[in-house]
């Protein structure tokens, strides 16, 4: 039978404890188990050795990307050459075109030298209009983000307010006609609402411009009149989105106990959502604005094609109908990158948000 | 009854709290929570609300800032704060009231902090957005408090975020942060109830210390009878909503009226002979350390052994690695040292590795009976799932079988085909243990299976398991922070602190002198159903302090 009695020597001093003593246990999990130089950093900073994680595994991911968009289209049925040149192509024609771009060399040493253009910012000539890709992009790409900002610049702190709106006045009239409207706004297909705000802005009051269409030497606030209605139409569609997640963030957190305790702090009802509420849905939040930036710049093309606006989607769309694989692969991979960009920003952003990992213990 | 007085700052009369529910397949209906309430806190003077979950206390203790919980309304009554009725005012005029002459303290500092910002600001918010006090007023006055309540490094305390701190020193910001606007009442909900015993003392000599010297007036709410006996000048038990016996400290504590406070008075009396004869042994744990796959060790180098049809209790605070001895002793978590031996034959150290007949022998009772079980099987299931898999029956001699355990648990046969979301906290628990019972087990590892029940629940739970023990000879391995549990059930004790086996032996010799440090800490920390019990325990401990 073992022995009850005899105290352990390590406990000594505790029995004096008063209120004041009270302190966190001495004894660390870090003096333990196996150490590596990136165990302790991620211990010492846990934020900076998780922003540095996010970014590590975006490169790879961009990497794994630029490899699927290569891997698809090399596997498209159909080529270049036979649709360039029509039904009547002989083989030697085929075959000296093939040659011409290239096409004899294996798949890998096509696909490094693509990659390695690419790094540097150079994504090869246009099959078909034998033009430097990047240059084409170039234009194209800054009106696909012009436009793109117009769009967010509205729709965020749109969709945040009356997100917050929505909260502030829950199940009453005002939340329900931001529900409603944003209700109608998603489920219309944006084809449709561009047509519906050309047949009323430009066709009925002739108060906006149509088609959309941009070119050099334009002034700024030609360029802002031009892409005012593809601007509210992708202001429209993405508003319900955010909003609505805003708003539901915002509830969750509504029900939780600091809530509680704002309220009976006798706050009013703003500063309850503004101060208490809304630093803590901060992170989804970030993520749906990020999914929906991303949205803004890659899934534009309808509403391009609409309005005839000379952006990125459109540009890939005249692309694919060619096989011009230069230009597919150069949009499919910004494109990529800009999704992979905005939603790391998202990740970083919400871990920088968490109080824990920015003031660890 | 409390001489009534003319100095009332709080006085509630006749009051009806109502909620509705919405059973499923039903009409909503409206549902009495609360009816016939009366009580009057004087200033400075400190009102004991008591009675078990569903009593009722958090909702009355809510009324003084008029305050509906989760869809609760007051329908009824007055609730009058230096003779004006809270629930005539409207919205702008309750808002001047909370947070400015009524504070509320919650049960989990935890959870009511907000997580995104700086204890000191949250603390002074509700001061300067009154208007109370400026700035510099209002962080004078926190830091002032900090050092009243206790709190280390008080200077620098307002500059952390809640979870760079204790639980306990959260619940004392909390305090501080109820006190600071200098309300004329403070309701306290439960606020040590969610703490170790050994920090739950400090934080309520600071809390009594604190509303000493502001002479704030106070309703403390707690389930525990001891507790509310060192902190109020008079009690109000409360049951179903309705008022059981109201009176001064002295008077329900020491002379109650009514049966059901006679029974909360009297819950901690039981208590039971060890075992003579310790020498049988079922398991037995050799030098176990165990820890999780970042290095951190929970256990260390631990030794103990459990004989046949006797109870172990393993005792001491969260983080002690109670669970995690039972979740070794399973085969959950593989000790990293050490070995387990159980009825002479070594156990496989991971779950993987055991035989059905091994699994069966050794079975477990949660804390949580709801989040055990299968919401979505009824009773019969849950009970009879054992009982095939272990002994593959099936139909008729399963629901024999079953029928036969819920009669043994002292629930009859209705039960059979109910859902767990149609049984009280007790029944559940109930349920837990005839599923437990079903393997015919010679090991049942319980795992703090009383402390989310009511006091009398706990008992009856208590008593039913040593019943059991009698009937079937079925070995316990109780895991509790209660010492009245361990001194009602148990036959050895260990204690645990921070990963190691401070003591272990017989009932009586571990539980009494020559204590170590730890023990002597832990069990001079446990309330005692005495008025002046807390002081007496400061006291000594000041006089040991200074002695050292």
């Amino acid at each position: 039978m073992t022995e009850a009695a005899g105290g352990n020597p390590q406990l000594s001093g505790l029995a004096g404890s008063g209120p004041t003593t009270q302190s966190p246990p001495a004894a660390s999990p870090n003096d333990q188990g196996s150490f590596s130089p990136w165990g302790g950093f991620s211990r010492r900073s846990p934020l900076a050795a998780l922003i540095l994680q996010r970014l590590a595994l975006s490169v790879a991911l961009l990497f794994a990307v630029s490899l699927m968009i290569f891997g698809g289209v090399e596997a498209l049925p159909g080529d270049f050459a036979t649709t360039y040149l029509g039904q009547s192509a002989t083989p030697q024609a085929v075959e000296n075109i093939r040659k011409d771009l290239g096409l004899d060399q294996p798949a890998t040493t096509r696909y490094f030298q693509w990659l390695g253009g690419a790094l540097q910012g150079d994504f090869g000539t246009s099959w078909a209009s034998r033009n430097s890709v990047s240059e084409q992009i170039g234009k194209r790409l800054g009106n696909s983000l012009f436009l793109a900002f117009f769009a967010a610049l509205i729709s965020i702190p749109l969709a945040i307010g009356l997100g917050m709106l929505a909260v502030q006045f829950r199940d009453r009239l005002a939340d329900k006609v931001i529900n409603v409207f944003s209700l109608a706004a998603i489920s219309l297909p944006e084809f449709f609402v561009g047509y519906l705000l050309i047949l009323f802005f430009a066709v009925q009051m002739g108060i906006a411009t149509f088609p959309a269409t941009v070119y050099d030497g334009m002034g700024f606030t030609q360029r802002l009149s031009a892409i005012a209605l593809p601007t509210a139409t992708l202001v429209l569609v993405v508003l319900a989105h955010m909003m609505r997640m805003t708003r539901a963030a915002i509830l969750n957190v509504m029900s939780s106990a600091y809530v509680e305790t704002a309220e009976l702090k006798g706050l009013s009802g703003l500063r309850i959502i503004a101060r208490h509420a809304a630093p803590n849905a901060v992170a989804p939040v970030i993520n749906v604005i990020a999914l929906n930036l991303a949205y803004l710049v890659v899934g534009v093309v309808v509403v391009e094609v609409v309005f005839v606006y000379p952006g990125m989607g459109q540009y890939m769309v005249d692309a694919v109908t060619v096989r011009d694989m230069p230009v597919v692969q150069a949009c499919g991979l910004i494109f990529a990158a800009f999704y992979i960009f905005l939603n790391m920003t998202a990740d970083i952003l919400a871990i920088i948000a968490n109080p824990r990992l920015r003031h660890p213990r | 009854m409390p001489e009534p007085s003319t100095a009332n700052l709080l006085s509630v009369r006749n009051l009806k709290i109502e909620a509705t529910s919405y059973p499923p397949g039903e009409p909503p209906k409206t549902v009495t929570l609360v009816e016939g309430v009366n009580f009057d806190v004087q200033k400075g003077k400190v009102l004991g609300l008591i009675g078990e979950s569903g009593a009722g206390k958090s909702t009355i203790g809510l009324t003084a800032l008029a305050y509906g919980r989760g869809g609760v309304r007051i329908t009824g009554g007055e609730v009058l704060l230096d003779g004006q009725d809270l629930l005539k005012l409207d919205h702008a005029g309750i808002r001047k009231v909370r947070g400015a002459r009524v504070c509320y303290v919650a049960q989990s500092a935890a959870a009511a902090f907000n997580p995104a910002h700086r204890l000191g600001e949250q603390v002074i918010e509700a001061s300067l957005r009154h208007g109370i006090m400026s700035r510099a007023e209002a962080e004078k006055r926190a830091l002032h408090l900090f050092n009243v309540l206790g709190l280390p490094n008080p200077e620098t305390f307002g500059q952390r975020y809640p979870h760079q701190v204790s639980g306990g020193q959260l619940q004392r910001a909390m305090t501080a942060m109820a006190l600071c606007p200098n309300p004329d009442l403070i309701v306290f909900d439960e606020p040590t109830t969610a703490l170790d015993v050994t920090t739950q003392i400090d934080v309520l000599a600071a809390i009594k210390h604190a509303i000493e010297e502001t002479h704030t007036a106070a309703i403390y709410i707690t389930h525990d009878l001891a507790v509310v006996a060192q902190i109020t000048d008079d009690i109000l038990v409360l049951r179903h909503g309705k008022m059981v016996e109201y009176g001064t400290v002295k008077q329900i504590i020491e002379a109650p009226t009514q049966d059901y406070t006679k029974a909360l008075v009297n819950v901690r009396g039981t208590g039971r002979e060890e075992a003579k004869d310790q020498s049988d042994t079922l398991l037995k744990v050799d030098n176990v350390t165990a820890g999780y796959s970042n290095g951190f060790k929970v256990l260390r180098d631990v030794s103990l052994h459990l004989p046949k049809g006797q109870t172990l209790a393993v005792v001491g605070e969260s983080g002690s690695g109670k669970s995690t001895l039972a979740r070794v002793i399973t085969g959950l978590l593989p000790p990293q040292e050490g070995a387990v031996t159980f009825d002479g034959k070594p156990l496989p150290p991971a779950l993987k590795g055991r035989k059905n007949e091994e699994l069966r022998r050794i079975q477990m009772i949660y804390q949580m009976a709801d989040t055990a079980m299968n919401p979505r099987q009824t009773v019969r299931n849950i009970v009879g799932r054992p009982l095939t898999f272990y002994y593959g029956l099936h139909g008729k001699q399963k629901t024999e079988r079953v029928r036969e355990l819920l009669d043994q648990i002292e629930m009859g046969d209705r039960f059979l085909d109910r859902y767990p979301a149609e049984l009280s906290g007790g029944q559940k628990q109930r349920v837990a243990i005839a599923r437990a019972l079903a393997a015919r087990p010679d090991l049942i590892l319980c795992d703090e299976p009383t402390s989310a029940l009511d006091p009398l629940v706990a008992e009856g739970i208590l008593k039913l398991l040593l019943k059991l023990q009698e009937e079937t000879q079925v070995s316990y391995m109780f895991i509790t922070h209660d010492i009245a549990t361990v001194r009602a059930i148990a036959d050895s004790v260990a204690v645990m602190h921070r990963g190691r086996l401070v003591r272990f032996g017989p009932k009586s010799k571990v539980l009494s002198p020559p204590f170590d440090d730890y023990t002597d800490l832990l069990l001079k920390s446990v309330p005692e159903m005495e008025i002046g019990w807390l002081e007496k325990v400061l006291k000594t401990r000041r006089m040991e302090s200074a002695g050292n």
